[in-house]
């Protein structure tokens, strides 16, 4: 059986994507920023994940205002990244997984998600920056990848508690995947940013660290938020924070947040990531990617819950 | 026809992109779509007029695209992930566009958003009504 083992939030920052195919990483404003995502390469590379969905948006790359999916769900075996004025990002090919691909959306319109498939598709900074911060700049990339593409462009995008109901849709179709898989879920973009109209630039770090504590302990808070207090509060464009309910919906309930990290500016934007592990019942070998006072805390839990048994 | 009203009107310095705008806004949106082939800005370049009469624009588009008026684009239907591949053809880096936005120089701006950006505080509400930070989640449901 497959099954999702975490759920990580990433900045999409064009410019933090500019900053590494420039070679700027060690500027001290983008090392600030890279210094953050430093952790996370090594939880990932520890926690090898054979394949990785990310739910991410496309911007004006691969969809125009021609077609404006709500939700397209990458089922290609590989998607080349976008030219998106400045020559394709020098970044490998995102191979696919298939299989798996059409097996969740198979699975899922089911279970009334109508979800578009898109069987070719370039995909733009949205997916690949995400990828550079958690798997840094490997000549291949470590896993194969299912793109999920979410409309927030177009207002209105799905609301919050469609995104978290799609997240329970797509673990129970992972989770009935025949092969073992451990497969992470990644929600990409935000937080709080405007960067459009007279308001651009706009920040709010208090509403940020509300919805990250809200997002790991008790995300039922977050998915009954107007689209307006999206918008006002976070920015126009910090409406995007929707996408990591899908993220969070296919994670338990109670999860460990591993690491954490926050920071203003990227250029236009405030940066949080986090890392939430579901806890898994008696895998002591399955901890192996696991890294952190919160993991080994909560390890240490579980060793004392199954010495009681 | 006047644009219907919205809850989100009320947002100040903000235009949210939303059903009627993608319409109105869908061939100027095209129009900075073709910006992405290599031929079509050289050829905007060349002739920009000339060039915008290959898209059926309104002339109060035209007029904003013409001169690169940013906020009015956005209120005629431009979505900001467009229009960024116009300031983009210009050679312009995106602070550049945002600070014609905000009416601030570039400079400026950066230093804005190095020292934690655009305060909410203040920037919530025409009306004033939702001037406080509203709880998360306790709205509804």
């Amino acid at each position: 059986m497959a099954r999702i083992i975490a759920g990580v939030t990433s900045s999409h920052v064009p410019a933090i994507g500019a900053a590494i195919d420039l070679g700027k990483t060690e500027e001290p404003y983008w090392k600030r920023v890279f210094s953050g995502f430093e952790k996370s390469k090594e939880w990932m590379a520890n926690a090898k994940p054979d394949v990785a969905i990310v739910v991410y948006n496309d911007h004006a790359s691969a969809f125009s205002v021609e077609m404006v999916p709500t939700f397209a769900l990458g089922c290609a075996a590989e998607f080349p990244p976008a030219d998106e004025g400045w020559g394709p990002r020098p970044v490998p090919v995102v191979k696919g997984h298939p299989r798996l691909a059409s097996h969740i959306a198979q699975s899922v319109i089911l279970d009334e998600f109508d979800l578009t498939i898109v069987n070719k598709m370039e995909v733009d900074h949205g997916l690949t920056v995400p990828m550079n911060l958690l798997f840094g700049s490997p000549k291949e990339w470590p896993c194969p990848v299912i793109p999920l593409a979410v409309n927030v462009v177009l207002y209105p995008p799905p609301t919050g508690h469609r995104c978290f109901m799609l997240g329970k849709a797509i673990r129970k179709a992972v989770e009935s995947y025949p092969e073992d898989l451990r497969v992470v879920i990644v929600g990409t973009g935000g937080m709080s940013h405007q960067i459009s109209g007279p308001r651009a630039g706009l920040i709010n770090s208090k509403f940020d660290k509300a919805f990250l504590d809200n997002l790991t302990k008790d995300p039922k808070k977050l998915i009954r938020m107007p689209h307006l207090e999206y918008m006002r509060e976070a920015g126009a464009e910090g409406i995007e924070m929707v996408m990591w309910l899908i993220m969070r919906g296919a994670l338990d309930d109670k999860v460990d947040e591993v690491y954490r990290f926050y920071t203003v500016p990227a250029s236009n934007t405030a940066v949080g990531h986090i890392i939430l592990e579901n806890r898994l019942r008696g895998a002591g070998k399955d901890r192996r990617w696991s890294f952190g006072k919160a993991k080994t805390k909560s390890a240490a839990a579980e060793r004392k819950r199954e010495g009681k048994r | 026809m006047t644009r219907a009203q919205h809850d989100y009107d009320d947002i100040p310095g903000t235009f949210v992109f939303d059903a009627e705008r993608s319409r109105e806004g869908y061939h100027l949106n095209m129009f900075c779509m073709s910006l992405m082939k290599a031929e079509n800005r050289k050829a905007f370049k060349e002739n920009e007029a000339k060039y915008l009469d290959r898209f059926p624009l309104t002339p109060e588009q035209r007029e904003a695209i013409l001169k690169r008026q940013y906020n009015r684009m956005l209120e005629l239907g431009g979505n900001i992930y467009f229009t960024a591949k116009l300031g983009a053809t210009d050679g312009h880096s995106f602070q550049h566009m945002a600070a014609v936005m905000t009416n601030s120089t570039q400079e400026d701006y950066a230093k804005m958003m190095l020292g934690g950006g655009r305060s909410v505080e203040g920037n919530r509400s025409k009306s004033g009504k939702s001037s406080k930070p509203s709880k998360s989640g306790k709205k509804r449901g």
